[in-house]
């Protein structure tokens, strides 16, 4: 057993270590937000909302047709994940007692962890193969994929979160089951569903990888379903890689846009959840 | 309604009603068991409850009080591997008689739980005429009419006839509870339950439930659990003593408290076990 | 509003008769089976998807597997003009870089984790603990240009220079270093996985309890010795759990590495080369295809990357479950 003195000056040092590591561990995201905004903040113009990717070296040109395509690719692949992801959450938590609802849980589990790559081959092969060619729709697919377990497994978190006390008192006023989960368990529990929802989108929305080979991109402005379609995290993906500096100055302000959209969903979802419980 | 009442004293049962109805009773229970699983809830259980009367069920913790109420509105048979031998009789119909559809059982037997819950996300008019969604449709100024009603008959339109919309979180637990027992009246039961009513209020709170039960019998059958002898002496005209499953003793509530038939009923009075 | 006495009965519906009543109380409702059948169905969407992943991975590698078998797993060429496949520099890479995200990751995460549930004082966690958790917001691809523009000049123009003296010799840092590498790909990993591994770990320690560390300190431990000799060890499953998690979150990230590691099929131990992983090479040859095979070899590789991540992200859960038994923290975490 060492010296008091060496144990204390030990206990010290690691002590110190600890709080370099959380030093350490917040010092990439500082990096990156300062990052962002210093290179990125300046070229959020009018243009870069407004215009649309320009032929190749040429100098202006925006991401008007990134943005438009995140938005409609995440909203139809809203549209397809949340309800089955809702569905399937509140299925887990009102009636997931059994063999069923077991599997069901491992399930989602599983596809959450599944790499979102993955997901991006299952779009294309089931989707894109058989109709030839790379479609907005198949990328919301593959997001709808990534959407849907996501939401399941928070939704049954929340409803969870309803005390029993609640279904009983629905019950014993003659509610039928039916009506107790929907009007009474689901609409308590309805603000944490809805941030759950806003977590996934945020997550979602930042996604690369599935819609590589789906939704494909498009240096075009477009807002067809069946026709590749750009998104932002895919224009700033390309734009990174390429040798224009041009091109590097948008993917900045690309990459700004994404992130103050994804803080601002998780924001609200922070600030909705936490109003909750205080008031509760 | 200004006052709060004086600390509650013990006073005689009403005398029978004017109208004495026929001698079936309202609510009836013959040789009743309850399973949970393999263990006996409740054991051959017989007992009646006499219309616009206020029955008590006492017994010290785990005698099967609470497992009896809610088998009289089928709430029992909502927890995984529960089982009910025997009879429950309304007005003379098994209620557990197959084809029985027990959500139409709850409509007509009414609950009001331990803890106040009021549900959250409707107003305080929306949770008082929760169980008339369930009825037959009614008219909005029906519906408030019947909101009303029910508020002052749970003593607490007063209180909260200018914040009617407002959420019911705001209240006190007394007024919550208030609120549930209206909540439980306005559909128009037959009989009401009460499962432990002011366990988790403050004396005053507890008082003010009391009276209501009073006034309550006036419509409705009363059936009440409680684990408080002296509440049991004060709002019952009849009482059930309960011990380890099975009915020890039954009788008018002075005649039980003043002179017990059996002796461990007795000891459970007296206090000498609870 | 109709100000009606208490005592009025209702004059609403008349009270039905007995026989009425009676038989209303046997309609039975088809509501709830209704109900029932229609969430079911919405849930059963969750496990024919993954069975619809499984089977368009096998139909579409079965070109490849009828063709290489299980020697792809163990074969180095990647040509794709002359139809040959192996993906051991793949599977290679995606281990190595996965490791070295762990091995940098994993002490910082659990000594963030140690300092906020142990050290903080108490209006420090909250703020420290959110901006750990952003960290796990910010998406791949803004990682990737971050990684790109910053964090690889940083290294080859900064670091290197300073420590390639001293760990030249080393067969892990031989070799030039021209920016994008396995080291660069598994740094941006680390960061990445970081929030993971501390906010489980964070759970962890949080679910041990209290007089598990007032023992030790009432025998006389300094505050780190009663973590290290007593916390540590008590939520040994629970942390081990959390870096397995880490891991397979870094096994299936795709677009940060990709922009980071240089891309090039080979096997080498030194962290200062290229290196390639299955979902970097999935990502970049995937959409230029050059032949049917060369498609299917990539969604070989994608099968074999769903299965090795399914299988640790599997055990990661198991062991937390072991711990927090399937607490709000260990869903949340995954």
């Amino acid at each position: 057993m060492a010296s008091p003195a060496t144990r204390r000056i030990v206990g010290a040092a690691m002590t110190g270590a600890t709080y370099g590591a959380a030093a350490l561990a917040i010092v990439p995201l500082a990096a990156i937000l300062v990052m962002l905004l210093t290179k990125g903040a300046g070229s959020l113009d009018w243009d870069f909302f407004t215009r649309s990717a320009v032929p190749v070296g040429e100098p202006g040109g925006g991401f008007a047709h990134a943005i438009v395509g995140t938005l409609l690719v995440v909203g139809v692949a809203c549209a397809i994940g949340i309800p089955i992801g809702v569905g399937a959450g509140i299925f887990l938590a009102e009636f997931g007692g059994g063999r069923f609802g077991w599997v069901v849980r491992f399930v989602a589990d599983t596809l959450n962890g599944t790499p979102s790559i993955v997901i991006g081959i299952f779009a294309w092969a089931w989707i894109v193969r058989p109709a030839g060619r790379f479609t907005a729709l198949a990328g919301s697919v593959a997001l709808a994929c990534i959407l849907a377990p996501l939401v399941a497994r928070t939704t049954e978190e929340m409803v969870r979160l309803v005390p029993n006390s609640l279904r009983e008192a629905a019950l014993a006023l003659g509610y039928p089951r039916w009506r107790t989960s929907l009007t009474v368990v689901a609409r308590t529990a309805r603000a944490g569903i809805v941030t759950g929802c806003l977590v996934a989108i945020a997550r979602v929305a930042g996604e690369t990888a599935p819609l590589l080979f789906t939704a494909l991109g498009n240096q075009f402005f477009s807002t067809n379903l069946l026709q590749p379609i750009a998104a932002l995290p895919l224009q700033i993906y390309v734009y990174a890689l390429g040798p224009y500096e041009e091109w590097h100055r948008q993917a900045w302000a690309g990459a700004l846009v994404l992130i103050l959209l994804v803080l601002i969903l998780g924001t609200i979802a922070r600030v909705a959840t936490r109003s909750r419980h205080e008031r509760a | 309604m200004t006052a709060p009442p004086p600390a509650a004293a013990w006073s005689p049962p009403d005398p029978a009603p004017a109208a004495a109805t026929a001698a079936v009773p309202r609510l009836a229970v013959e040789r009743l068991t309850a399973w949970y699983g393999d263990a006996a809830g409740i054991r051959d259980v017989s007992l009646a409850f006499e219309a616009n009367r206020v029955s008590a069920l006492i017994g010290p913790s785990g005698c099967g009080k609470s497992t009896l109420l809610r088998c009289l509105n089928r709430m029992h048979e909502l927890v995984p591997d529960a089982r009910v031998e025997g009879r429950v009789l309304l007005d003379g119909h098994d209620i557990y008689a197959p084809g029985v559809n027990p959500i139409a059982v709850r409509r007509t037997v009414g609950m009001v739980f331990q803890k106040p819950t009021p549900f959250p996300t409707m107003s305080i008019a929306e949770n008082v005429a929760a169980g008339l969604k369930v009825g037959p449709p009614v008219s909005r100024s029906e519906r408030d009419a019947v909101v009303e009603r029910a508020l002052r008959r749970a003593a607490l339109w007063d209180e909260v006839k200018d914040r009617l919309h407002h959420s019911p979180l705001a209240l006190s637990g007394g007024q919550q509870q208030r609120l549930c027992v209206a909540r439980s009246i306005a559909p128009e039961p037959e009989v009401l339950l009460l499962d432990e009513p002011t366990a988790s209020l403050d004396p005053l709170g507890a008082a003010r439930i009391e009276e209501l039960v009073h006034e309550l019998k006036r419509e409705f059958t009363v059936v009440i659990v409680t684990h408080n002898l002296q509440q049991a002496a004060r709002v019952s005209d009849v009482t059930s003593f309960f011990y380890l499953g099975t009915l020890v003793e039954t009788g008018p509530t002075a005649q039980l408290f003043t002179a017990p038939v059996q002796p461990q009923t007795e000891a459970y009075i007296t206090g000498r076990f609870g | 509003m109709t100000a009606l006495a208490p005592e009025q009965p209702l004059a609403r519906a008349p009270r039905v008769s007995t026989a009425e009543r009676w038989r209303d109380l046997r309609i039975v409702s088809p509501g709830d089976a209704v109900y029932r059948v229609a969430l079911m169905l919405l849930a059963l969407v969750l496990p024919l998807l993954l069975l619809a992943i499984v089977g368009g991975l096998v139909v579409g590698a079965w070109p490849a597997i009828r063709q290489f078998q299980l020697g792809f797993l163990f074969r180095s060429t990647w040509d794709p003009v002359a139809g040959q496949f192996g993906a051991l520099p793949l599977i290679f890479g995606t281990l190595y870089s996965s490791l070295v995200a762990i091995v940098i990751a994993v002490p910082l995460a659990l000594g963030a984790a140690i300092f906020l549930t142990e050290f903080a004082p108490r209006w420090m966690r909250t703020p420290v603990g959110t901006l750990i958790e952003l960290l796990a917001g910010v998406p791949s691809v803004i990682y990737g240009l971050w990684g790109l523009f910053v964090l690889v000049p940083l290294l080859r123009d900064v670091i290197w220079p300073v420590v390639k003296p001293v760990l030249r010799w080393l067969p892990f840092f031989s070799g030039p270093f021209y920016g994008p590498s396995v080291l660069a790909g598994g740094t941006i990993l680390a960061v990445m996985v970081l929030p993971y591994v501390a906010a489980v770990s964070r759970e962890v320690l949080r679910a041990v309890p209290p007089a598990q560390r007032e023992a030790a300190l009432a025998l006389g431990a300094t505050r780190w010795e009663a973590v290290w000799t007593v916390v540590l060890p008590y939520g040994r499953a629970g942390i081990f759990g959390a870096v397995v998690l880490g891991l397979g979150r870094a096994l299936g990230e795709t677009m940060a590495v990709t922009m980071l590691i240089g891309n090039r099929h080979e096997i080498s131990l030194s962290l200062v080369q290229p290196g390639y992983t299955i979902a970097a090479a999935i990502a970049n040859e995937f959409a230029e295809a050059v032949s049917s095979l060369h498609l299917s070899a990539l969604v070989y590789c994608g099968l074999v990357l769903f299965v090795i991540t399914v299988c640790v992200n599997a055990a990661a859960r198991w062991l937390i479950w072991r711990v927090a038994r399937g607490s709000a923290a260990g869903s949340a975490a995954l």
